[in-house]
């Protein structure tokens, strides 16, 4: 019984919380128990808040008893769909500041910090009536595709222990595809979110650049990051992005648009499923070389799935792509040198003093030499590089004009096609420790999902199957231009519903159930 | 049609991969990444570190600053910069006193405080 409540969607688990089948409590505790079969497997967290999520369930159920549920939780969010997921369990990226739970970013510079504040996007959650599991892993300040840059291990991918997760959020990615939480937070700089879940065969979404406020966000390349929702279906992360969204005067960069339902949008896509007047632009520059044939051979499968739905498949092309690479590695860079500047062993954190004592300079390079780990210090010595005298135009001046250059080609391409299309990642989950010694080979892992980050584009991963030579998911990656977030989910719930129907089950269904065979062993044999 | 040049592209001049730009001042091999120069941005950085780190993290910048040194090849004069994905002119908030942080909160999280400052050691090293 707790098992089946940890395999259901978090609109399914809403259901059945609104009808009073199962309680909120019930809910958190069967998630609690997978977390503790799974999670010394995956290590998909690194803080479970189990008596505090216990504690909010309680208070939910009570309140839900009483009647008293709705006034609260349908007054937080557009249209009244926060209150769909009041009572269901969520994890959170660690990069994400609560006040009740340690925020580390994945770095040992933080370590057991707990902030006084909560970021806004939190705070959101909480008013909308949804119970914070825990903390997921992540790359150290979210540097990285592979969470092997995590100063407390990596995650595990749930399809297989030997392989990455993804990166940043490898563990808000592996908590959901291990039916660990139905639902996470994330953030995207370069793919932390999208890249994770194809890898992992779960759905990401990077919302339009200031749809989401970042505010309590810990701060890696502040003109490209963006939070968004993680979950197994189009419809749950249309759900969380409802609940998340939206203006906060506590960001600047927060946009005042008025944003329609994203999960109206997505039941829309998902009942008509016809796709007839809708242009796609496969992207010339992503694909190709450099591609997995298995990963090739599923988008491809994905892509006549659109067409046979009536969607007019075009290949368009943008030359300035090949460039986007290597500006991101210049900006992200210098923004992040900036950024992490705030570290200084005085307001927060980590404080070594050096022996024999020292200045206040001394300390703060002794902190941050001990808390920071090496793709961090790469990061930030590369940063102060490209920023510095005589190197400035050359270096992060040029990277900002490619970012015109790219946002000009997604300008052109978009007054073609309604939306762009390419795999999410170049290749499925590859082993853990392969890639950690070659960083640019690391690097390349983010070559689909950069441009969207670089022109402040929404985007939407999606698993599309496996790839035939090693079994592992593969996602396909949808482009929107800025504030055309809902045409995503349309499609991508169109899209998901083709291929269930297809396949006959949700391609997750087919992950190894990881939990050990005893744990159950007592409830089958009752039956 | 959507695979068409666009107007710049045939403004851009022709230059060959891995460019790296000369450092504007002339000093020393163009754009030459060395061991000294790692340390001194560590320096700047305010990170310490072991001569072994300098020495890998040397060779790992050449080959990632050999890299990313594409972005000159079309960063031409003619094209803008951008700094901002979607930018917003004049975000103000009303001049009222909001809920802040208590001096408390604010210091909660500090490796070391007075119980209303900040305490860190010596601003000043002895020669100065």
């Amino acid at each position: 019984m707790s098992h089946d409540l940890t395999r259901l969607t978090a609109s399914a688990l809403a259901e059945k919380l609104r009808t009073r089948e199962v309680s909120s409590l019930e809910a958190v505790d069967a998630h609690l128990d997978r977390i503790a079969a799974v999670d010394p497997d995956v290590h998909a967290f690194l803080h479970v808040a189990a008596d505090q999520a216990r504690a909010t369930a309680r208070a939910i159920d009570a309140r839900r008893a009483s009647g008293d549920l709705s006034a609260d939780e349908t007054g937080a969010a557009r249209g009244g769909s926060a209150s769909e997921l009041a009572g269901v369990p969520i994890a959170i990226k660690d990069v994400l500041c609560t006040i009740d739970m340690p925020s580390t970013a994945g770095s040992k510079i933080l370590e057991g910090w707990v902030p006084p504040y909560d970021a806004t996007v939190v705070a959101k959650l909480r008013r909308a009536g949804l119970i914070p599991l825990g903390k997921t892993n992540m790359d150290e300040f979210a540097m990285g595709s592979s969470t092997e840059h995590s100063a407390y291990g990596p995650t595990h991918n749930p399809w297989d222990l030997d392989r990455i997760p993804g990166g940043s959020g490898g563990g808000s990615a592996a908590a959901v595809a291990a039916f660990e939480a139905p639902l996470a937070l994330g953030s995207d700089t370069g793919g932390s979110i999208r890249q994770p879940a194809a890898v992992t065969g779960s759905v990401g979404v990077k919302p339009t650049y200031g749809g989401v406020s970042r505010y309590g966000a810990i701060a890696l390349a502040s003109s490209l990051d963006q939070v968004g929702p993680v979950s197994r279906t189009v419809l749950d992360a249309a759900l969380l992005h409802d609940v998340i969204g939206g203006h906060d005067a506590r960001d600047s960069t927060s946009l005042r648009d008025e944003w329609p339902s994203f999960a109206a949008a997505a039941r829309e896509g998902a009942a008509t499923r016809s796709l007839k007047g809708l242009k796609v632009g496969i992207v010339k520059e992503l694909q190709g070389d450099g591609f997995q044939k298995g990963v090739t051979q599923r988008f491809e499968e994905a892509v006549a799935l659109l067409t046979a739905a009536g969607a007019e498949v075009i290949e368009v092309s943008t030359p300035s792509f090949e460039y986007a690479i290597s500006a991101y590695y210049l900006i992200l860079p210098a923004e992040a040198s900036s950024n992490l500047a705030k570290f200084d062993s005085v307001r927060f954190g980590l404080r070594v003093n050096p022996p024999g004592g020292g200045t206040v300079e001394d300390v703060m390079s002794a902190t941050r030499e001990a808390g920071f780990g090496p793709e961090v210090k790469r990061r930030i010595i590369l940063g102060t590089y490209a920023l510095s005298a005589g190197y400035y135009d050359a270096y992060y001046g040029s990277a900002q004009k490619v970012r015109t250059l790219i946002q000009r080609d997604f300008a052109r391409v978009f007054a073609d096609v309604d939306v762009l299309v390419s795999p999410s990642a170049p290749t499925t989950a590859f082993k853990l420790g392969e890639k950690l010694d070659d960083p640019l080979a690391m690097y390349l892992n983010d070559l689909t999902t950069i441009p969207a980050n670089l022109a402040g584009v929404p985007g939407i991963s999606l698993p599309v199957g496996l790839a035939p030579e090693d079994g592992l998911p593969v996602g396909i990656q949808f482009m929107a231009p800025a504030r055309e977030d809902a045409r995503l989910y349309k499609l991508g719930a169109t899209l998901e519903a083709l291929l269930e129907e297809k396949r006959g089950h949700p391609l997750l269904s087919e992950a190894p159930d990881l939990a050990p065979q005893e744990m159950f062993a007592s409830e089958e044999g009752a039956v | 049609m959507s695979t068409e040049t666009p107007p710049s592209e045939s403004a851009r001049p022709a230059t060959s991969a891995n460019s790296r730009p000369a450092k504007a001042d002339g000093d020393g091999a163009p754009g030459e990444i060395t061991s000294a120069q790692v340390e001194h941005l560590a320096g700047l950085a305010r990170i310490k570190l072991t001569p072994e780190e300098i020495t890998k993290l040397t060779g790992e910048l050449v080959a990632i600053v050999d890299n990313v040194a594409k972005v000159t090849e079309v960063a031409t004069p003619d094209v803008p910069a951008t700094s901002h994905p979607i930018p917003l002119q004049n975000v103000f908030r009303d001049d009222v006193v909001g809920v802040t942080l208590t001096q408390e909160q604010a210091l909660s999280g500090a490796p070391e405080h007075d119980g209303s400052r900040f305490r860190v050691s010596a601003i000043l090293g002895e020669e100065q």
